[in-house]
């Protein structure tokens, strides 16, 4: 306890120090200049430049933004449910959130990566990580929706994940905990030497995006915080994280704080992938789920998946080595030419930056200092490329732009830092409101970074926004990078918790984005693709809702013959072709949530009617001026009835 | 110069042919709602949207104030017998370009085909004027939204032949496209055909020939 109070002593001499520089430096740039407001207005009918994904963090979904306006788009649902649009509501995307313990209605999500084609942004998937119970999912970037779900076993804290390789080969997905592997009962003071921390490669098909769970290497127990994938050169290297190196169970915050070093792990994967390829590995028992939504059926499957292959990287020689690295390092980065890669060292005021052809040549002079676990760590000295010593606290996580410059988020003296790779000089630092977490700069962890803004993601929101009782939501603010100078150009409140962005040109995504799903494409097993097809089917106490919409009325409307305690599946076809005409569905009493269904598109509500009588349903979104209209009546009889089924419209 | 006058008789109706690939007409509505506007293409033989779904659409969207759905090919003689009309124009054409070339017949006969050609395009206006102001005034009685005039007539919701008129909420812009320009533009080579086999006639050309005379004598 001595030592934590002692700790907090020095951060809070330092915060003090820092945030009196702070005052300074935002005094003497006056208030925000009318250049500011120029820059990221965005005229009315006028579109952004950038989007952005935010992690909607423990909100469990993916946040849509423009830069430089930071105007919200839009919310996608990936691991919790929705009633907005019925995601995790509707029966079609119940599957989508099965897990090996059953359905499992939320997570926490981090970490958006776009998909990269030799290491430049393609925009075709962008992919996400649930940490809680440990999923990776990949959002369609067509539709921005989620097409699918893969449960990640032997992993716990999914947090060193879910970063892409510089091909999209693999997304890869790093435990933040160590766990028994397999899990089992043992005492958990018996966690030294026996709790693995798994590293999973999860293969992305080309074709269609399809994730495979190819191999899991499983390391020693540390904790694995972050991680990155070489690029250019170091193609084929993935760069881990570590802390608590002490392996610690137990009040981590002093006892994995005790190592003066922990370490970034390099995994060479082509050569684990190899290994595997050739027969390596071996086959464990797991238990996870891989979940599928299908475009054209609109139809989400659940699959349970029952064996994974473990790589014991001690069986693979050159396939891992350690850098030390000071002092519990988190965020690991990697620069646009691939060859530095950044730990930012959260405890110590200093950025190390290691450099990829020196880790070649130690690994080639086979100068080691030790090894842990068999595994051989490299020599600091021999690896370091320099440190960046700059003056600021906490070091979590750096981004770089196009010119030489990176730029590292300071969580404990709120700021973000602008240094120059490979002089290691700070060139410019500018306050951050505050407690600064992750950073995007668009394209800023690729081969190709668009450097024109960044936008810091803080951690704590306090006055920056009109008060909201004690819960607020974080706040992103938006700088210009273009010049040598940072400017702060915006505040924008961000939702849930964001925990890393991506970014791109707007140009990449917007003439791909999906106006309407085709109604002749449509192959949803209950779909109502002609109207005559709008029919009612009981099968027992199932009953089956064949059921179009167009403007502005439901086909059919009066449907009689219902009893208390069916199920009924309403299973809705939006026969509208026109974009952004959505029809909703919502009936008094449904148990789940409305579903809002785009054209062409088929989704199902379940309704368990409770009660006799006379119930309306109607349509939930504003669809035409006669959305008012865009209603009808379930006839509810009592359970022993003996009413035949019956539907109309219009009679 | 007869026989330069008679190659532009045969290209000229050579023109009409895009007919059967462009649209003849366009109709654009365009609303606040529908930035990107509805359109609608009139070709010879049917009414396509600019979009896909255009037709659907409007059909969607004209429901509401009782219009009838957009006709289909079959539902309208005009789409069957239009296609015969042009084909049959362009084989006219280019025979009499033909019998020109070889001196059978006079430059008078490429001003009769431009007449008749005109006077079908007329009488193919009028029709087409005919339909629209059926289809945007014979309303369904049941309509949702029953328009009228501040005088209390029914709001007619014709488009325009040509031009743009201002209808509810929608800017409905009605133009010549690509097939009617190559038309005209081909009707035009056929009064230059003429003009020129006309020059030919001139006396120091005539005096060139004695085929003239013969033409001459073909005409009255």
């Amino acid at each position: 306890m001595k030592n934590l109070n002692y700790l907090i002593c020095i951060l809070f001499g330092l915060g003090i120090t820092f945030s009196s520089c702070n005052n300074q430096s935002q005094k003497s740039n006056g208030a925000l200049s009318s250049s500011a407001a120029e820059k990221v207005y965005v005229a009315p009918g006028e579109q952004d430049e950038f989007y952005a994904f935010l992690s909607g963090g423990y909100s469990g979904n993916l946040t849509v933004y423009g830069l430089p306006s930071g105007r919200l788009f839009k919310e996608i649902p990936v691991f919790s449910q929705f009633p907005t649009s019925g995601y995790g509501y509707s029966e079609e995307t119940k599957p989508m959130l099965n897990t090996s313990f059953g359905f499992i209605p939320w997570d926490d999500l981090h970490h958006p990566d776009i998909s990269q084609t030799n290491g430049e942004l393609d925009g075709r998937w962008i992919f996400v990580n649930g940490n809680n119970t440990p999923r990776i999912a990949r959002v369609s970037l067509s539709t921005f929706e989620t097409e699918e779900i893969i449960e990640v076993p032997n992993s716990a804290g999914n947090h060193s994940s879910s970063f892409i390789t510089e091909n999209t080969e693999y997304v890869v997905a790093g435990t933040r905990f160590s766990v028994p592997v397999p899990q089992r009962d043992m005492p958990i003071n018996e966690y030294k030497g026996n709790f693995k921390g798994a590293l999973s490669f999860i293969s992305v098909a080309p074709d269609n995006g399809r994730l495979n769970l190819e191999f899991q290497v499983l390391m020693p127990g540390f904790n694995y915080d972050l991680s990155h994938p070489g690029r250019g050169k170091s193609h084929g290297w993935f760069f881990f994280t570590t802390y608590n190196t002490e392996e610690a169970s137990s009040l981590l915050e002093v006892n994995a704080s005790q190592n003066d070093k922990d370490f970034i792990a390099a995994v060479n994967w082509k050569k684990i992938e190899e290994y595997v390829k050739n027969g390596g590995g071996t086959k464990m028992p797991a238990d996870y789920a891989h979940n599928v939504y299908d475009e054209e059926t609109h139809t989400g499957t659940s699959t349970m998946k029952k064996e994974v292959i473990t790589v014991d990287p001690t069986q693979v020689p050159g396939s891992l080595y350690f850098l030390p690295t000071p002092k519990s390092p988190h965020g690991c980065d990697v620069d646009p030419t691939g060859q530095y890669i950044i730990g930012n060292g959260k405890l110590s005021a200093d950025l190390t930056v290691h450099s990829f052809d020196k880790m070649l040549a130690a690994i080639e002079g086979e100068k080691f200092d030790g090894d842990a676990y068999g595994i051989p760590i490299l020599k600091f000295e021999d690896v370091l490329a320099g440190t960046v010593k700059s003056g600021g606290l906490g070091p979590l996580h750096t981004e770089f732009d196009d010119k030489g410059n990176a730029y590292t988020t300071f969580f404990i003296s709120s700021e973000v830092v602008k240094w120059k790779v490979g002089t290691w000089e700070v060139i410019d630092r500018k306050p951050t409101y505050y407690s600064v977490g992750h950073l995007m700069i668009p394209g800023g962890n690729s081969r190709k970074p668009f450097g024109k803004y960044v936008v810091a993601m803080n951690k704590i929101t306090k006055d920056r926004y009109l008060p909201t009782g004690p819960e607020m939501e974080h706040s992103a603010q938006l700088y210009d990078i273009s010049g040598e100078k940072m400017e702060l150009l915006l505040d924008f409140p961000t939702h849930g918790e964001p925990h890393y962005a991506a970014g791109c040109p707007a140009e990449l995504l917007a003439s791909n984005s999906k106006k309407i799903y085709r109604l002749d494409d449509n192959k949803h097993k209950y779909a109502t693709i002609g109207v005559d097809d709008a029919r009612v089917e009981r099968n027992g106490n199932e009953v089956h809702v064949y059921m179009s919409t167009i403007r502005s009325h439901f086909t059919p409307d009066n449907i009689e013959g219902v009893k208390v305690g069916d199920k009924v599946y309403f299973h809705i076809t939006n026969h509208e072709q026109d974009f952004d005409v959505p029809h909703g569905f919502s009936i008094i009493g449904q148990g789940t949530s409305e579903i809002l269904v785009m054209p062409g598109q088929t989704k199902t509500s379940l309704w368990e009617p409770k009660k006799v009588g006379v119930w309306p349903f109607y349509c939930t979104d504003f669809c035409s001026a006669l959305h008012q209209e865009m209603q009808g009546y379930v006839r509810v009889s009592p359970a022993n009835s003996n009413i035949d089924l019956s539907w109309s419209l219009g009679e | 110069m007869m026989k330069k006058a008679s190659i532009l008789m045969i290209i000229g109706p050579l023109f009409l042919l895009g007919l059967y690939v462009f649209p003849l007409w366009n109709i654009m509505l365009g609303a606040p709602q529908y930035p990107e506007p509805l359109g609608m293409n009139i070709y010879i033989d049917g009414i396509r949207g600019v979009d896909e779904f255009d037709i659907q659409n409007i059909d969607g969207l004209n429901h509401y104030i009782g219009m009838r759905k957009l006709p289909k090919p079959e539902e309208m003689w005009e789409f069957s017998t239009f296609p015969l009309v042009i084909g049959g124009m362009v084989i006219l054409g280019v025979l009499i370009g033909l019998l020109g070339f070889f001196e059978k017949i006079s430059y008078n006969w490429f001003m009769g085909w431009f007449v008749l050609m005109s006077i079908l395009g007329v009488l193919g206006m009028y029709d087409f004027n005919a339909w629209m102001v059926d289809y945007g005034t014979n309303l369904d009685p049941n309509a949702i939204m029953k328009l009228t005039n501040a005088d209390g007539t029914p709001v007619s919701y014709k488009p325009p032949l040509f031009g743009h008129v201002k209808m509810l909420n929608f800017d409905v812009t009605s133009l010549p496209s690509t097939g009617a320009w190559l038309m005209f533009v081909g009707m035009m080579l056929t009064v230059m055909a003429f003009f020129v086999g006309k020059k030919a006639w001139k006396p120091e050309s005539s005096a060139k020939s004695v085929r003239p005379i013969k033409v001459k004598t073909n005409e009255k």
